[in-house]
């Protein structure tokens, strides 16, 4: 009798249909890598090196070539100069070719030679901020105007090279350690778990009302339901420019209808005096993206099977129970879900407060410092090691979630 | 809570909340119309509610009750104790009506509210019914003031000139007499400021985006849902880690390498960028739906003879047309709104979008007005877009994170 069994290892299907797969993937995996994972490991090998913003230009010898009446003599001038402050250039020459009628004389510098029209320099290594006129006797025939232009406007090549900042082999823990001195950014990584905890729990709170009010059927719902979800849509410039517009302390319709009122006596600038303005950017979070929660809440609400509401009306059970003992556990997954998912998204926030306050008035989270190291300050290297540490906040975030999301949605 | 189970204590503190909140309300639309004050005053109002709210629980009738608001109301107005306090530029009948259109929307709608309500004890249901009412009511009310009115704010500041939005910022009428003068400064900014030509470039910019997210996302997407293979869970769970990678630490790479490939400053370098950013969202909004297409049809497809693509063009994707719909028409607001790639990589104002021509707008020597109105222009288009198509958009917004 011979042994039947089933197959053991792939079949053949299984490898084309694998095969099949890698190739369908193939596309995105390899442009999402080239845009995503390549600039996180360079963030990575930035942050370790002492990149400023100026680095990223890497300095080019300048030459600039005149034709001088000094005297009777007329000499013609190269001026070098090695415009960085910082870094030498490395083999630094020039070539210039002298248009016609002009002839050098004079002693030629160290280092120059010259053949026919064609004058060569070498200077070896040009240490920063190098700056050096060469003057050389020469003799000019025929218009001297002429002259002079065609000598500036004569064809020269500037050779040299600069140790790029960004490839040499210099590393530093200066941006880590500068990081994690002092109070700045214990008091930044503060106003960021404000910032992030109360708009996270605001806008699912307040979705969560939202999502009460419209679940239930009338005329007008579709509407309400598209006019609630307009502060998610529009652009965030477009509102961000807008409450700034309403909140202003001079022209803002918030601060004159508050001193009408009678609430407050002066001007209050809302967007720029100290605990005040992190409140307000935290409100300005809720207020655009309470939408996505009560969109998210409202579609996991409808999807309830309303026999379990229908039985608890059997049994007498009073609106507030219903929505606690029966809705509430049916929205548990979707709301940690939620949470979770907002908690990551309004923590890399940056859009918002950049536009509100510009990371001032006690409200620069750690993406905005990001910006603040990298462009306000000029120090790249700086802004890429708070980088680092967002990335990092990133993936304790993103484990949290993972292991949620598959208690609560099977994924 | 069980002490506030009876009729006289609910009725009574339901209607002081709610004339609250329709003080506040009448008043806050009062100076808005009309740039005059009208402050509400709590004890006016408290004093209106109660005995509004007493009167309902004890007579359910909706005469009697609204009759006794307007008594109360003009009363304690006229002992300047009135729920709202008129500022001098009220003539005395303008006072007496608005005091009783006030009485009006707080006894009106209290009949609603305290429907059934009984004077004595009242069960868990009735009080937390009348509760919910009550919260109903303050939610449509609050919701909408908060959406309307700094959109309307942002409408109403581009017609305006900033001499009189500084002479009454609490006016928040328009002087439409001013007739097509109001859409000066759209004028200008279309005309002087290149907005039309910001506007194209935002409007292909997004629209090559889609396509190419699309492009792209589609396969994976396909290849996540149906097929099997290994590490399918690893890169499932992969997307979602990319989808969380906040755009600024992306940012400064993409910058730095733009800068020294000179990609900057130039619309193909965002083209190519912004794809990317929206790829991972769609994939995994596209996954989601692909899961729940019946596979049935497609092993049809497939025993039919035909090949595994061909089931993707003929089968697959036709089904998917509304889902390819929304996740299109949520990559293309997202595009649109886009504002910090555009913000660090474009500095040549012809190659501006709409959201980098705004911020270039934000300055002190440009007027607020006219900052506003690049606003407006570019929030009505995805406003339009996102009205006219709202079933698609919600279901994108929903899509993939929503099981069952």
């Amino acid at each position: 009798m011979t042994d039947i069994s089933p197959p053991k290892g792939r079949g053949a299907l299984a490898k084309r249909e694998a095969r099949l797969a890698w190739g369908l993937l193939f596309p995105t995996i390899a442009i999402v890598s080239l845009v995503v994972i390549v600039p996180l490991l360079a963030i990575f090998w930035i942050s370790v090196k002492p990149v400023k913003l100026g680095d990223l230009r890497p300095a080019e010898m300048r030459l600039r070539v005149s034709l001088r009446e000094a005297g009777a003599q007329p000499q013609i001038e190269y001026r070098v100069i090695n415009p960085s402050r910082d870094h030498a250039i490395h083999g630094a020459g020039f070539d210039n070719t002298l248009p016609k009628g002009v002839t050098l004389t004079g002693d030629l510098p160290k280092g120059c030679a010259l053949s026919g029209q064609d004058l060569r320099c070498e200077f070896g290594d040009l240490a920063p901020a190098f700056n050096e006129r060469y003057r050389i006797d020469a003799q000019v025939t025929g218009d001297a105007k002429a002259a002079n232009r065609a000598v500036r406007d004569s064809v020269s090549v500037a050779r040299g090279q600069v140790d790029n900042m960004l490839t040499n082999a210099t590393f530093t823990l200066e941006n880590f350690r500068k990081l994690f001195d002092g109070s700045e950014f214990w008091s930044v990584l503060g106003v960021t778990l404000f910032y992030t905890i109360f708009g996270t729990l605001g806008a699912l709170l307040v979705g969560l009302f939202a999502a009460l009010l419209l679940n239930k059927d009338f005329r007008g719902q579709g509407i309400l339901r598209g006019l609630y979800l307009f502060p998610y849509v529009a652009p965030v410039i477009a509102v961000a420019f807008t409450w700034i517009t309403l909140f202003d302390p001079f022209s803002g319709s918030a601060n004159a209808l508050l001193i009408q009122m009678g609430v407050s006596q002066g001007a209050i600038n809302f967007f720029g005096q100290k605990p005040l303005a992190l409140i307000m950017v935290t409100v300005f979070e809720i207020w655009r993206y309470f939408p996505l929660s009560f969109l998210f809440i409202l579609a996991r609400m409808q999807s309830i099977d309303s026999d379990m509401y229908e039985a608890a009306d059997m049994d007498g059970a009073s609106p507030f129970q219903k929505f606690w003992y029966l809705s509430m556990p049916q929205l548990l997954g979707i709301l940690s879900v939620l949470f979770l998912l907002r908690f990551i998204w309004t923590f890399n926030k940056f859009d918002d407060i950049f536009l509100l306050t510009g990371g001032n008035a006690g409200t620069r989270t750690l993406t905005v410092d990001v910006y603040e190291q990298a462009f306000a300050i000029s120090n790249i290297g700086a802004g890429a090691a708070v980088a680092v540490v967002v990335f990092g906040c990133l993936l304790i975030f993103a484990a949290l979630f993972f292991r949620t999301m598959s208690r609560e949605e099977g994924l | 809570m069980k002490f506030l189970y009876k009729g006289y204590l609910t009725g009574p503190i339901i209607g002081a909340l709610w004339a609250v909140v329709m003080a506040v309300t009448l008043g806050v639309a009062i100076s808005f119309a009309t740039g005059e004050a009208a402050r509400p005053a709590l004890w006016g109002a408290l004093i209106l509610g109660v005995v509004t709210g007493l009167v309902h629980v004890w007579r359910a009738n909706r005469w009697l009750s609204l009759g006794v608001a307007v008594v109360v109301a003009l009363g304690v107005s006229a002992i300047g104790l009135g729920a709202l306090q008129f500022g001098a530029g009220f003539a005395p009948g303008s006072r007496v009506a608005l005091s009783i259109v006030l009485a009006g929307i707080v006894a009106i709608p209290l009949n609603t509210i305290l429907k059934d309500l009984p004077f004595g004890a009242t069960n868990r249901h009735e009080f937390e019914a009348a509760v919910i009412r009550f919260l109903t009511g303050f939610g449509y009310l609050f919701f909408t003031a908060i959406v309307i009115i700094p959109f309307y704010v942002m409408v109403m500041t581009s017609m305006k000139s900033q001499q009189q939005l500084m002479l009454n910022p609490l006016d928040f009428s328009l002087d439409l007499s001013k007739g097509w003068h109001l859409f000066d400064s759209y004028y200008e900014l279309m005309t002087k400021f290149h907005f039309g030509r910001y506007l194209w470039t935002s409007f292909y910019v997004s629209v090559l985006t889609v396509a190419l997210t699309l492009l792209f996302s589609v396969p994976g997407a396909y290849a996540v849902a149906r097929l099997r293979f290994s590490g399918r869970k690893v890169f499932s769970r992969g997307i979602l880690l990319i989808y969380m990678v906040p755009m600024i630490v992306l940012a400064l790479p993409i910058y730095i390498a733009y800068s020294m490939v000179g990609l900057r400053n130039s619309v193909f370098g965002i083209v190519m960028i912004y794809p990317v950013t929206t790829i991972p969202v769609a994939l995994y909004m596209l996954q989601g739906y692909f899961r729940g297409l019946p596979v049935e049809v497609e092993e049809a497809g497939l025993m039919d003879g035909l090949s595994r693509l061909k089931v993707i063009w003929k089968i697959t994707l036709p089904l998917a047309l509304p889902a390819l719909a929304s996740v299109g028409l949520y990559v293309f607001m997202i595009a649109w709104n886009e504002f910090l790639l555009a913000f660090m990589l474009l500095d040549d104002p012809s190659k501006f979008t709409l959201t980098r021509g705004i911020a270039s707008l934000n300055s002190s020597e440009i007027p607020r007005q006219h900052l506003m109105a690049g606003a407006v222009i570019a929030t009505v288009p995805i406003m339009a877009l996102f009205l006219g198509l709202e079933r698609f958009m919600t279901r994108g917004l929903t899509a993939g994170a929503v099981k069952g």
